[in-house]
């Protein structure tokens, strides 16, 4: 009985009796939930055009963010860094595209996937390396990008504060989405994206060249890692503690599905969310530390219900 | 033309049945079982011994535990590092429960704890499928780990949280612990592994194997032809689990000997999975490959690369360590997509018409 | 068939090579292996301590020749903070005979523990490990002054008992604690338990996953819920400045916020920015380069690019930290010389000499280290001492110092270590009993 009064009725009144805690609360999954988005964009994108699911996104995220600063650190200015970083990104997914995806080309998922793995131990080394594996602060008034909070006083003596950063990671977060989604429906490459995905065979008999096409979506995936970097490393120093958060990305995707970039921003949230309420209402009544199972029981029993995910394309076999 | 396989008449059925019908791999294989029992226990190292042979050894072990269910059911886990750890902490309380009990005895029933668990998280195979199920497991996988901190009578409440091996004897030789001698911790492991090995073998080339692998090449095929799909998957995550349970236990029990929660993380899940795909899935011997290539040759690289004279610090050695492997897996994946064991396949059929190009 | 053999043996051969390793030279040197992790999330700690064990050791070959003409060679093993990677650490170093092995996470120690006394291979974890092996007589070959986790929770509690007006002012008062969740973190809850019964005081906990650094957010939105009267970290890595961090974020009183020692690095402190000013953590090492014996280093090494640590970095906290245990290291040596007449010692003879490790303020003033921790003596029975400790604040650019010199409570932590020291033996019967004598 007091079980059931603990998991039903209790964290219900909690919420009710302090609302500017339960509006931070929500504002703190919402945050979250957006910047677990931008790095499910990443995969996305990929899997998107080629099929293939990018082990190393989270590794990228944290490379482009070590560049940066690395470039700023050795004195070149913000905004040069910036641009040397997507630049260097670019390189890199021409030679991903050329080293790994065209030699690989139609070999079953696993063998790409096996591949995105190694690429991920060659950046890890790679990073280290040059970079050295201390943590770094991420160049964030540099960028131009806003510091500070601002206190919004919520109801009688509730306050709710919200960090100027995460406000511009949720702006930047929905503009490339939004940006991400009209590329793909209005613009030329963008239909060519979607014709690959579909069928490589089908559309290189249509005249698509799939090398330039997987150069531009890695390509792509790198500039998401860039901000994604950013926005992680605003929040907490850039080391590479952050490749495993990338693994929070798998429940959105699933939640989203796999190939959808408005799928990534709704499971993104939902996952978001539901981890922060169900982490500080229901946590304490499993010892605390719930967080880091929760977000997969919530995307496991969606798939439970629908395997494809929300926004997924329905995989029809045929015997 | 000089390796010859030809020529070689059965005259039963049990000759025609055998694991090895081939003289040449009959011979070979008891050359290898004669230098891994024999020699290498006499001319190793102990460093040799406990931080390579040993590791190696488990480690293939919880590689076929994976490569039964991903390789030859076709289901993609990504809990290994959970049910390893399932094993170990059951091992754990049987022992501290038991402490005059046998330990291979309670390593092998250890294992069945970790089937349990295993049965239990392959239910949502039954309705999902390829990436998603691997997601799925990964909820097993951060689940077990929460409970292996948060659950005090899984490590009977000891304040560091960690487990360790005390001292258990067989025969009057010691087995673990700190005065187990690393000779009788390694033929310990071998012929553990050896043992389960010839099992997995068995099960593979029976019923229950090729039900599993016509699951994996289409399962609704496999379904209107009359195999239970229910059977065929669970069954694989229950073998899979009891071994990588039981390659757990050895884990902790014969390499480690103390063990926080975090060393059944995530990390060895991919751990082990890499070692399952580079070794090639589907195929036992492919597990000792891939095992052989991620877990000694890091440490041969860590250990060679000083000794020719690049010497660049220890950490920059674990920097080019992760660089080459990274390099070596995508050269490999180029070369052979079905992994070493396709490229030993490959090798021998060249070695068949060998000195000729070709038949 | 014989191919297949002859592959087989060219690998295992190959592989055994790798037990060949070059052992040092018996002339007139000795060699100790250093355990660190210069890479993966504990990489920002890790580092300066790495830096500061490598330059004391560089300084003392440099300047002295070695301790007594004696060179002392050493290299670094990368363990990244892994369980996995520290025990294979801890072969090479009996494969190489290394003279102490500095595991620098409690959960290798906790590996190694039970492999010590049959490898014959000494212990030293300074300040961190298993509290329970300050007992000597149960762990004759582990060693951890100048005090364990547990005379640091009474030290943090006493501290904050004075900032109250007395140990009775706490009743009523509620303590958070973070912490890594992990054998390091979870080590002085029983101790904070116990003395929340007995002195009245509620005990938040706050655990943080390893794997979950970096995202601490929950954490700390529990403690603005709790808003408890004081925050206790006991945080490492990358854990630390998003501690410091997060707790900005929620405009937690930083005056109100203390760590133990191993959370007192500079970066640590500069995650939170200029609104972390106020933090405090323990300590029992001074910060900065104002000594005869750092000028040493200053010169010898740093200046002399023998040295990886930047230059800005020289002198903070971590670093000093890295050169204390370095200094135990030589001073052990020295005494192990002195006892047992031989100039190159096995790792036999380092045992006695950690076990007669004794430096008093004369010592230090001759090492040119006056001041720079406080005097450490260990014994037999007593392998860590309850040494005092000070709290240290941050400036916001700086550490300085925000009390003086205090003792733990050692009348209570004593009795607790020699219980857990029991329990720990029980556990892992059968435990051979101490059959070393006793070197002092």
């Amino acid at each position: 009985m007091d079980l059931l009064n603990q998991i039903f009725i209790a964290p219900f009144i909690q919420m009710a009796g302090a609302p500017d805690f339960l509006a931070q609360v929500l504002w703190e999954g919402f945050v979250s939930g957006i910047l677990y988005a931008l790095i499910a964009l990443g995969f996305v994108l990929i899997f998107k055009a080629s099929g293939v699911f990018n082990f190393a996104q989270g590794i990228m995220v944290v490379f482009a963010a070590l560049t940066l600063v690395g470039l700023y650190q050795k004195g070149v200015p913000a905004i040069l860094a910036l641009i040397l970083t997507i630049a260097v990104m670019g390189v890199l997914a021409l030679a991903v595209e050329r080293l790994i995806m065209r030699p690989l080309v139609n070999q079953p998922e696993i063998i790409l996937l096996m591949a995105t793995i190694g690429l991920t131990y060659f950046l890890v080394g790679l990073g280290e390396f040059v970079f050295g594996g201390e943590p770094k602060q991420m160049i964030t008034e540099e960028l131009g990008l806003p510091t500070g909070s601002t206190e919004i006083p919520f109801g009688e003596q509730g306050v709710v504060i919200l960090q100027h950063i995460d406000i511009a990671a949720a702006v930047i977060a929905l503009v490339m989405v939004a940006a991400l989604g009209l590329f793909f429906s209005r613009t030329r490459i963008g239909r060519a994206l979607r014709a690959v995905a579909d069928d490589h065979q089908a559309a290189l008999s249509v005249g698509i060249s799939l090398n330039q096409i997987w150069a531009i979506v890695w390509f792509a995936a790198g500039i998401v890692a860039l901000a994604t970097g950013i926005m992680w490393g605003a929040r907490s120093d850039v080391s590479f503690a952050l490749e495993i958060i990338a693994l929070r990305a798998l429940p959105v995707l699933i939640l989203g599905g796999f190939t959808s970039v408005p799928g990534a921003i709704v499971g993104g949230l939902i996952i978001g969310i539901g981890e922060k309420l169900g982490e500080i209402y229901w946590g304490p009544l499993l010892g605390g530390g719930i967080e880091s199972w929760l977000a997969y029981m919530i995307a496991l029993i969606f798939l439970l219900f629908r395997p494809q995910g929300l926004f997924g394309e329905r995989f029809i076999e045929r015997v | 033309m000089f390796y010859r396989e030809a020529g070689q008449y059965k005259s039963s059925y049990e000759a025609d049945q055998a694991v090895f019908p081939l003289a040449q791999d009959r011979i070979g294989m008891a050359v290898i079982l004669v230098l891994a029992a024999a020699v290498v226990p006499f001319i190793a190292s102990n460093f040799v011994l406990e931080a390579i042979l040993i590791p190696f050894l488990i480690l293939a072990l919880a590689t076929i535990g994976l490569n039964v269910l991903t390789g030859y059911a076709g289901q993609l886990s990504l809990g290994t590092g959970g049910f390893m750890g399932a094993g170990a902490y059951a091992c754990y309380k049987l022992t501290t429960s038991f402490p005059d009990a046998n330990l291979i005895l309670l390593i092998l029933l250890s294992g069945f704890f970790a089937a349990a668990v295993g049965l239990v998280f392959g239910l949502p195979s039954l309705r999902i499928k390829g990436l998603y199920l691997a997601v799925a497991t990964l909820a097993a996988q951060f689940f077990l780990e929460w409970c292996f901190i948060r659950i005090g009578w899984l490590y009977n409440y000891n304040v560091s949280g960690a487990i360790d091996s005390p001292e258990r004897r067989m025969f009057g030789l010691v087995l673990t612990g700190p005065n187990a001698s690393p000779v009788t911790r390694y033929l310990t492991v071998l012929a553990i592994v050896l043992g389960v090995t010839v099992l997995v073998k068995n099960l593979v080339r029976g019923r229950i194997g090729r039900s599993w692998m016509m699951i994996r090449d289409m399962d609704i095929a496999a379904e209107l032809m009359g195999i239970r799909p229910l059977v065929a998957k669970l069954s694989a995550f229950a073998v899979s689990s009891y071994i990588c349970g039981v390659a757990g236990a050895m884990f902790v029990f014969f390499y480690l000997g103390s063990v926080e929660p975090a060393a059944f993380s995530i990390t060895l899940s991919f751990q082990i999975l890499f070692m399952a795909i580079i070794g090639g899935l589907g195929s036992l011997i492919g597990c000792y490959f891939g095992a052989a290539f991620l877990w000694i040759l890091p440490i041969f690289l860590r250990n060679v690369l000083p000794m020719l004279g690049i010497d660049v610090g220890a950490e920059n050695i674990v920097h080019l360590t992760s660089m080459i492997v990274g390099v070596l897996i995508i050269l490999f994946l180029i070369w052979e997509p079905h992994g070493l064991a396709r490229l030993w396949q490959v090798a021998k059929e060249k070695l068949r018409v060998w000195p000729f190009p070709y038949a | 068939m014989k191919l297949k053999a002859l592959i087989a043996g060219t690998l295992l051969s190959g592989v055994l090579a790798c037990g060949a390793v070059a052992t040092a030279s018996a002339e007139d040197t000795v060699y100790v292996q250093l355990p660190t992790y210069r890479t993966g999330p504990y990489a920002g700690s890790g580092i300066p301590i790495a830096n500061g064990m490598a330059d004391y050791i560089t300084m003392l070959n440099e300047r002295d020749g070695g301790i007594n003409g004696v060179k002392i060679v050493f290299d670094e093993c990368e363990t990244g903070y892994d369980t996995q990677k520290g025990v294979e650490c801890y072969e090479q170093a009996k494969a190489k005979k290394s003279l102490v092995f500095n595991p620098w996470s409690t959960g290798i120690t906790l590996a190694v523990i039970p492999k010590a006394g049959v490898d014959k291979m000494p212990i030293l974890s300074m300040a961190y490990g298993l509290s329970a092996a300050a007992d000597g007589k149960a762990f004759p070959w582990v060693f951890n002054p100048p005090m364990t986790y547990w005379d640091g929770a009474s030290g943090v509690i006493k501290y904050l008992a004075e900032r109250e007006g007395g140990i009775d002012k706490l009743k009523g008062k509620k303590i958070g604690f973070i912490y890594l969740d992990a054998g390091y973190g979870k080590e002085p809850i029983p101790l904070f338990e116990q003395f929340a019964t007995q002195y009245g005081y509620t005990l938040f906990k706050y655990p943080v996953p390893g794997k979950e650094m970096q995202n601490q957010s929950s954490q700390w939105l529990n403690v603005r819920r709790d808003k408890p009267d004081y925050m206790v970290i006991w945080g490492w890595g990358a854990m630390n400045p998003t501690a410091v961090k997060e707790a900005t974020k929620i405009r937690y009183p930083m005056d109100k916020f203390i760590g133990v020692w191993w959370s007192g690095g500079e970066d640590d402190a500069r995650g939170g920015g200029a609104q972390a000013k106020g933090y405090m953590t323990l300590n029992f090492n001074a910060v900065g380069t104002d000594f005869p014996a750092m000028q040493d280093i200053k010169k010898l090494v740093v200046d002399a690019r023998k040295s990886k640590v930047e230059p800005a970095k020289f002198g903070e906290n971590l670093y000093n930290r890295g050169v204390v245990n370095s200094l135990y290291m030589a001073e052990a040596i020295r005494i192990a010389q002195e006892k047992t007449g031989k100039k190159v010692i096995t790792a036999e003879d380092m045992r006695v000499g950690l076990e007669n490790l004794s430096i008093d303020d004369a010592r230090l003033e001759k090492l040119g280290l006056k001041g720079f921790i406080a005097p450490v003596k260990v014994t037999c029975d007593n392998h860590s001492g309850h040494h005092k400790m000070y709290v240290q604040r941050w400036t916001g650019e700086k550490w300085e110092k925000a009390s003086d010199w205090f003792d733990p409570m050692s009348d209570v932590v004593n009795p607790m270590l020699l219980a857990a020291s029991k329990s720990y033996t029980e556990a892992n019967k059968p435990w051979p009993e101490r059959s070393e004598p006793c070197a002092n």
